[in-house]
């Protein structure tokens, strides 16, 4: 049976790079498309018609939507190598838990931070430093999120990494003075191949969003 | 076998999620009322998020009501809320996090009022079109010929929007005849037993919506 995977990418997207890493962990072979967001393609169109965001996920013709969505599918279909979530019901809920507030903490608040001026700017940094070291207690003394090996909840965080220079630069704070461990943990998560050949670089992400600010008028 | 416990504060929709799931699967639970005025017990439970719903299994806590209700479909497996294919999982996760990330408008039509409300319902309607034209298709359930996750997180959302569009006189689910399928589908979802006899009473909701809204509002 023919195996077609297809994802609708982009290249700064942290979500995006969730997928990108999903698959190499897996040893996937796929075909990356890379949207233009002020253009999007008529395929992207039809694939994601309710959000008509990326990621997308095409496997033998069907959209899988939502980055943790497509990295559990990934998990359930190619299950023969490199588990993402764990086995336990019970850790799996906890590995949920926290990819949960990472989606609901890391991007609303970075982007207030990088797109917002004066007073929201300052809460958002504040916030931003205090959920980190949430994230960075959560950790512990672990390796990684998942324990001894790279899972969901290292995923889910690991392309945020990227944006450590443009929240020191924007924000005006120190992520190693902040949170070592974590920086410490993003490192380390560099050495694996999946994430070092996934991951954009960080001046690349910070121009993007430089370039973001302009077109919304921001300074 | 392990006691589970659900910490909540009723009629909150999203402990009802919770309720569903454990007895769609005839789990024995007990039900400790949250006193939300007063959160230290739930520090203990839920330093993260500080909310209610919480489940006790045993020694173990989980937080969330969707990941919950997932938490309940993987540890007791009769009943699965979940279908077995991995791109019907997708597609039922996908609704999921919609009724999670979207229906914020229906929350905030509660306590809204002037051009805040028109804008919330306005909002709530888009919603209800998207999920009108792509959620259900020609099935009866999100989850096929019974409910499932997706339907569960729904059905919290959907009842608690009725109940507060009578509480506050507007309509948006109301009009049934913009909304064929949903329609259908919230007729279906409130005959199944278990919702049927679980669903809590209208006329006291309708009532504690108009209570606490009058209450939001004089605060506000």
């Amino acid at each position: 049976m023919a195996n077609e995977v297809v994802l609708l990418d982009l290249k700064v997207s942290p979500f995006a790079a969730r997928v990108r890493i999903a698959l190499e962990e897996k040893g996937i072979k796929y075909e990356s498309r890379e949207e233009d967001l002020s253009n999007k393609s008529s395929v992207l169109l039809k694939m994601n018609p309710v959000h008509q965001q990326i990621p997308v996920l095409i496997h033998n013709g069907r959209p899988i939507c939502e980055s943790m969505i497509i990295v559990q599918y990934i998990d359930e279909v190619w299950n023969h190598k490199s588990p993402l979530l764990p086995s336990d019901p019970y850790r799996r809920a906890h590995a949920r838990f926290w990819a949960d507030y990472i989606d609901k903490k890391i991007y609303p608040i970075g982007r207030n931070l990088w797109a917002s001026k004066g007073e929201i700017k300052e809460s958002s940094k504040k916030d931003l430093i205090e959920c980190f070291k949430i994230l960075e207690r959560e950790l512990g003394d672990k390796p990684y999120f998942g324990g001894e090996t790279f899972g969901y909840v290292d995923l889910a965080l690991v392309p945020f990494y990227s944006f450590f220079y443009t929240f020191e630069t924007l924000g005006n704070l120190s992520m190693v003075a902040e949170c070592p461990k974590l920086v410490e943990w993003g490192e380390k998560c560099l050495e694996k191949e999946s994430v070092s050949n996934t991951l954009s670089d960080q001046q690349k992400v910070y121009e993007a969003i430089l370039q973001i600010k302009k077109e919304l008028g921001v300074e | 076998m392990a006691e589970v416990k659900l910490i909540g504060k009723l009629p909150s929709p999203f402990v009802y999620r919770v309720i569903w799931a454990l007895k769609i699967k005839g789990i024995p639970y007990e039900f400790i009322e949250e006193d939300l005025t007063n959160k230290n017990p739930l520090l203990k439970y839920n330093p993260v998020h500080k909310k209610v719903p919480v489940l006790l299994h045993g020694e173990k806590t989980v937080c969330e009501s969707m990941i919950i209700v997932e938490y309940i479909d993987e540890t007791w497996q009769q009943n699965s809320l979940l279908p077995n294919d991995p791109y019907e999982r997708a597609l039922a996760r996908f609704w999921v996090k919609f009724a999670e990330d979207k229906v914020v408008s229906v929350w905030r039509m509660f306590g809204a009022i002037g051009e805040e409300l028109e804008k919330t319902m306005k909002e709530t309607e888009e919603m209800l079109q998207t999920v009108e034209e792509h959620g259900l298709g020609e099935k009866k359930f999100f989850g096929g010929d019974n409910i499932g996750i997706a339907d569960i997180a729904f059905g919290s959302v959907i009842y608690w929007l009725e109940v507060i569009e009578e509480a506050v006189g507007v309509r948006v689910i109301s009009e049934a005849h913009k909304f064929p399928r949903l329609h259908a589908w919230i007729k279906n979802f409130k005959q199944v037993p278990i919702i049927q006899e679980s669903l809590p009473d209208w006329d006291w909701m309708v009532a504690f919506c108009k209570g606490r809204r009058e209450a939001v509002l004089a605060s506000a």
